[in-house]
């Protein structure tokens, strides 16, 4: 494909051009042969090594077989009821605890739904501040974490087992010898920390062991180039109508991407064409999640975000300019995004992101001071992780002690440093020189393997513990299950250390907030009930705690006094940086690799490229260009792959053509290549860690990127599933809706009449459900499709199934880029589960009426009927079906069939499987109403992608509740229905794109 | 030259014709009643249990409730075993030294489960909900059969698909007030289709439309 063909296909489009990769552009006689097939050719045939007269003999045998089994009995199965049924379990019924997972130090918070005592679904706390009931993609996933097989399960000794009492006494060895030194020799390595119950036991180590040093390390959270930030800002996107994004994905990563998600959408979720939205303008190297959904991205360097901030703050008087711009970044954008900051004082928002140096959080912070944003839409307060705040620094420092042997014992704590620490420290050779090394982890990972002792680590739905969310609010974790593999809370060596050894996390933490409501801690916390009230007793205020997963009164974003965030240092301007580009970035769903084994998210197509099982190096297509590489592959298979040298490290990984990634630039994505990870994780992908050094964890500059002859095959789900250019998204700007609240319609096709079908009309007149997803709020994140997953048992299918396009997801995420291939001037994401046609196509050619329609309009699927003919899937214009073309579901590891939500079937072999809007969902509240005889109120019923939705994108409910807000949202002008030209008559329907662009920006 | 075929092989070609067709007919039969059969669908089998438990003596004898033991019937799709605790609040004080509820004495005293064996096991694509069938009149006997009556507990009937549907396609040939669906010896009145429809109508019973959409009862 060369850029003339491409020019003059865009030409050749009307309006708005969208399209969804580079191949779709090129439209050469391969891809249409690719789209054309639903799967790709060979997909249905048996290619295996086995041959082909192997595998009908071996069917002829298995169907002979299969006929005979057919007639064997079921076998006996047993009931187990308790011994003693505890007071609030009713069988068949789940319970919800709230909780709260802990992610680089910081607060996820959860409800965990219980099956008897087996907690199966995470769903986010509705009450707690920083969740309002959504949940990120880790908070999703994390439940199949805790059933993972290969999670490290007994206490080693040089590799041998041995008992956690054993390893205490070993321990109280180390406590009295340092002791007695001061614990000059102690060091203890540790994720960042948050938790008040194990600051306080850190804190009592360092009073006992004053010469004991605590560092801290992770390579995602907590890392810096160029020095921590003195402050840790907290923003209120529903109060910003201008917002500046440099470098930050505010949206898609971070501890506060939910409630941030929430706010944002809160602001683009119109109601009708008159309402005002908010402006979003992003800077940024990378496409990200926030990016796609700025008014107004361009795509500069990581070292250039920088100098665009400096000379955005010296556009409104904030410091000098300083440093190297592209032309139009310094004539077009800074005027205008200044000149629109300036009319939106206090009104208006600078965000820095984790990933710049610290030089620019100070200047986002000056910004924000000098247009009166501090205060209103964004609150600066002391970081809520404890220091060391700067982990390179910290882990650079461990290491430079343990080569000097200054260091006896360290204790490595959920860290896995071996794996991620900088390349140019050579920790591990540092770490070997250490006597004693401990490590506490849920993996036998690469750490564990160095170390004489390894504890394994619970799980945080297994251990007591309390952890602050981002804005400050203190959650509480309670255990729903008894560790499953031996594993103990960090904090039950923390306390062993403190010459306590025994205690359970239980009783360390109630003893903390015993103490705390005492008065008689460090830190004092209100300890209020919702109203405010102080609570008579300790009972009453745990219990209360307990219940709502959090103490009120320590959220800043609902009003409580932040710590005050202390002024910034002055920072000396970064080393300038020339050349070609490498920007690292963690893997968005396996992150630096601890979620490596979990097969979730190894599947889940990574928001806007949607590679799976594997990490790219995202390059634009100029950049492509300039290297020589492929740009005409077709679908998934083989891709080239590229060598990149920054200094004397060099890595070769294969490339990923991302348009709207920065010229010049490569982006690299660290957290694949795992040595020790488990049955899912072990050895997928490469390893980009070797080429991050302490000095430049984030970006660097200088790199030489040459093209190799190697290519290598990656699983992108980008092409799958194509609605072959039919536009299936649709956008208008602001101005036009609102002067013409008709465009979105216009947009459309012919709709046919109703009457315009050969089926009689059916009438619907209980419920009638119905979903609507308003694309302007959806941010493409992903996190509908891992709540689906865990909700209805959806099997991992492997990168070698998701490169023939099996992949089970019930709800996909497409994205569609609009115009030039080489900057993108939209990126959108488009969540497509099943239509709910209400002319279903598939159903009237299944031979065995295994899909059918049900009263309320739900396009039943009924696996025990299914004979796996998949015309339905042939003949759905969606491709919302999904086969098992094999055994998917895991019926062997036993560990796994407790996650199983026992209210879905699991699918078999030869079974077609498809979203059902959540029906258990639905039939469950179903019941409860009419045992009731009450009606089902608005919202009663959510779908597990609804519910999950940090956006509040997807609305479901019932079309003949006339107050219902699905109703609503299908009034509005903006609602269409997906290739509803064709008379299918969608239950989904979606909400069109309105951007809102700056008329100086064009 | 002479025939291959002699002239008799005319009828045995059309012998074999009606041979193979009487074949398939039979071998559909066959299969059709084996589908329905007492030994696959397990009607009518006594399954053996750790502990002899008999219902006729505890419900038909004593006159316990059902409730006291299948506590959630009436609040979740499970109607519930009972724990080992349920047989201990009698049983700490009647026949406390009988051999036969050794079993039970040990889960108590061991804290170790009971392992029942499942006598109602439906398919594990069905899911069949207790509480919606007992708020809308089915007798826990309409489907149990007299449990009151059963020494030893068996499934009464054949639980297939086409038996679910008798009662889904035309409720009001099953339905009783709700007051009688814990009496195990309610008759159905000679009226019964006048109060099924009468019950139907009081109950909100859903239609057949409703009933027989294959997402109530599959998922």
């Amino acid at each position: 494909m060369n850029l003339a063909d491409i020019r003059s296909r865009l030409d050749g489009l009307e309006g708005r051009a969208f399209w969804r990769s580079l191949e779709e552009l090129a439209d050469t006689p391969d891809f249409r042969e690719y789209v054309h097939r639903e799967f790709p050719s060979q997909a249905s045939e048996f290619t295996d090594p086995a041959g082909r007269r192997q595998f009908l003999k071996l069917m002829g045998a298995s169907l002979a077989l299969a006929g005979v089994s057919a007639c064997t009995r079921q076998p006996q199965e047993t009931i187990v009821p308790y011994v003693t049924q505890p007071e609030e379990i009713v069988p068949g019924r789940p319970l919800f605890f709230a909780t709260a997972m802990e992610l680089g130090g910081l607060a996820q918070p959860l409800l965990a739904e219980s099956h008897m005592g087996r907690p199966t679904k995470l769903e986010g706390n509705p009450e707690h501040p920083v969740s309002l009931g959504g949940t990120d993609i880790h908070g999703q996933t994390s439940v199949l974490g805790l059933y993972d097989p290969d999670r490290s399960r007994t206490v080693l000794n040089q590799g041998t087992p041995t008992t956690w009492s054993l390893f205490l006494a070993a321990l109280q060895g180390v406590t009295t010898a340092q002791t007695a030194l001061g614990g000059a020799s102690l060091r203890i390595l540790t994720e960042p920390i948050s938790s008040p119950s194990v600051l306080d036991q850190l804190e009592m180590l360092m009073s006992s062991m004053p010469d004991a040093k605590w560092h801290q390390w992770d390579p995602v959270f907590g890392t810096w180039q160029g020095g921590a930030p003195a402050a840790a800002p907290v923003y209120r996107f529903d109060r910003a109508d201008v917002i500046v994004s440099l470098d930050a994905d505010f949206l898609g990563a971070g501890a506060g991407s939910v409630r941030y998600a929430k706010d944002f959408s809160s602001r683009r979720r119109i109601t009708t064409p008159q309402a005002e939205q908010n402006r979003l303008y992003v800077v940024e190297p990378v496409p990200t999640v926030t990016g796609a959904k700025a008014d107004h991205r361009l795509a500069l360097k990581a070292r250039e975000v920088g100098a665009f901030a400096s000379a955005l703050g010296a556009a409104m008087g904030v410091g000098p300019a300083s440093g190297e711009l592209p032309d139009e970044a310094r004539t077009r954008w800074i005027p205008a995004v200044a000149a629109d900051l300036q009319a939106h004082r206090g009104r208006s928002v600078v965000v820095a992101g984790p990933h710049q140096p610290a030089a620019v959080h100070a200047l986002a912070r000056a910004m924000n001071d000098a247009l009166g944003n501090t205060g209103e839409t964004v609150h600066y307060m002391a970081p809520v992780t404890a220091s060391p705040a700067d982990g390179t620094a910290s882990i650079a420092e461990l290491v430079r002690e343990m080569n000097a042997g200054q260091v006896e014992v360290v204790v490595v704590i959920g860290s896995n440093p071996v794996f991620t620490a900088p390349a140019d420290l050579g920790f591990a050779e540092a770490f070997a020189k250490v006597p004693t090394r401990i490590h506490m982890g849920l993996y036998h990972d690469e750490t564990a393997e160095l170390c004489h002792w390894h504890v394994p680590q619970a799980h945080f739905l297994e251990a007591w513990g309390d952890v602050r969310a981002f804005d400050g609010t203190v959650s509480l974790q309670q255990p729903l299950i008894a560790p499953l593999y031996d594993g103990h809370a960090p904090i039950e060596v923390f306390s062993a250390l403190n010459s306590a050894p025994g205690a359970t996390s239980a009783e360390i933490v109630k003893e903390y907030w015993t103490r705390a409501f005492a008065g008689e801690t460090t830190t004092s916390w209100p300890l209020v009930d919702r109203n405010g009230q102080k609570f008579a007793t300790f009972d009453a205020f745990w219990r209360h705690a307990l219940h709502d997963g959090f103490l009120w009164g320590t959220s800043v974003l609902a009003g409580a006094a932040a710590a005050p965030a202390p002024a910034e240092a002055p920072v000396a301007a970064p080393a300038p940086m020339t050349g070609t580009e490498v920007v690292f970035r963690p893997d968005p769903l396996v992150l630096d690799g601890r979620f490596a084994n979990n097969g979730w998210l190894q599947e889940l197509p990574k928001p806007i490229s949607k590679v799976t099982w594997d990490a790219v190096a995202y390059v634009s297509l100029g950049t492509a260009e300039s290297l020589g590489l492929d740009t005409t592959r077709v679908g998934n298979g083989d891709v080239n792959v590229i060598e990149i040298a920054v200094q004397d490290r060099t890595l070769r990984m294969p490339v990923w053509i991302l348009p709207g990634t920065a010229d010049d630039t490569v982006v690299v994505h660290f957290g694949y290549g795992r040595r020790r990870a488990g049955r899912v994780g072990t050895d997928v992908g490469t390893d980009a860690f070797p080429l991050r050094t302490s000095l430049t964890p984030w970006f660097a500059g200088g790199a030489t990127v040459t093209r190799t002859d190697d290519t290598y095959p990656i699983a992108s789900t980008q092409n799958h599933f194509s609605m072959e250019g039919r536009h299936p998204v649709r956008v208008v700007d602001a101005e036009e809706y609102r002067s013409n609240p008709e465009s979105v319609a216009e947009l459309g096709h012919h709709r046919p009449p109703p009457e315009m079908s050969l089926y009689p009309p059916y009438e619907y007149n209980g419920h009638k459900w119905g979903m609507a997803i308003d694309l302007n709020a959806c941010t493409g994140c992903g996190v509908c499709v891992a709540a689906c997953v865990a909700e209805n048992n959806i099997p991992v299918v492997g990168k070698s199934q998701v490169m023939r396009s099996r992949e089970m997801h019930w709800i996909r995420v497409d994205t569609y880029f609009e115009g030039d291939p080489h900057q993108p001037a939209g990126t959108y994401h488009q969540p497509v589960p099943c239509q709910q046609c209400e002319n279903a196509p598939c159903e009237v050619v299944c031979p065995v009426a295994a899909t059918v329609h049900s009263d309320e309009g739900l396009n039943d699927m009924v696996y025990n009927r299914c004979v796996g003919t998949r015309y339905c899937s042939n003949n759905c214009p969606y491709k919302v079906r999904r086969f098992n073309f094999m055994l998917y579901s895991d019926f062997t590891t036993q560990e796994l069939r407790a996650q199983r939500n026992p209210d879905v079937t699991i699918r078999s072999r030869g079974v077609m499987e498809k979203c059902t809007y959540c029906v258990q969902r639905i039939n469950h509240a179903r019941i409860d109403a009419k045992t009731a005889g009450t009606p089902i109120p608005d919202g009663t019923i959510q779908t597990a992608c609804e519910q999950a939705c940090p956006a509040d994108a997807i609305v479901f409910g019932d079309l003949n509740q006339a107050d219902s807000r699905v109703v609503a949202l299908k009034a509005q002008q903006r609602n269409y229905g997906l290739l509803e030209e064709t008379g299918t008559r969608p239950r989904t329907t979606y909400l069109a794109v309105v951007r809102n662009p700056n008329p100086a920006l064009g | 030259m002479s025939q291959i075929f002699p002239r008799s092989a005319n009828a045995l070609a059309r012998m074999s014709l009606a041979g193979v067709l009487f074949l398939v007919v039979l071998l559909g039969w066959i299969v059709f009643m084996l589908m329905r059969a007492p030994w696959l669908t397990k009607q009518h089998e006594f399954v053996d249990q750790p502990v002899q438990f008999s219902h006729a003596h505890h419900v038909g004898g004593e006159g316990i409730d059902c409730r006291y033991c299948h506590t959630s019937v009436e609040n979740s799709a499970f109607a519930g075993i009972p724990p080992t605790k349920t047989c201990m609040n009698c049983h700490s004080q009647l026949w406390t030294n009988a051999a036969i509820l050794e079993p039970v004495r040990a889960s108590f005293r061991d804290n170790v489960n009971l392992k029942w064996n499942r006598v109602h096991d439906l398919p594990d694509f069905v899911y069949f909900n207790h509480q919606i069938h007992v708020r809308q009149g089915v007798g826990c006997a309409t489907c149990h059969g007299r449990v009151d009556q059963m020494p030893l507990m068996y499934q009464q009937n054949t639980l297939l698909m086409e038996w679910c549907l008798d009662c889904h396609r035309a409720p009001e040939k099953y339905l009783r007030p709700r007051e009688e669906v814990f009496n195990m010896a309610y008759q159905a009145p000679e009226n019964q289709l006048e109060l099924g429809r009468r019950l139907k109508q009081e109950y909100n019973v859903a239609d057949v439309r409703h009933m027989t959409s294959c997402s109530v009862c599959h998922r």
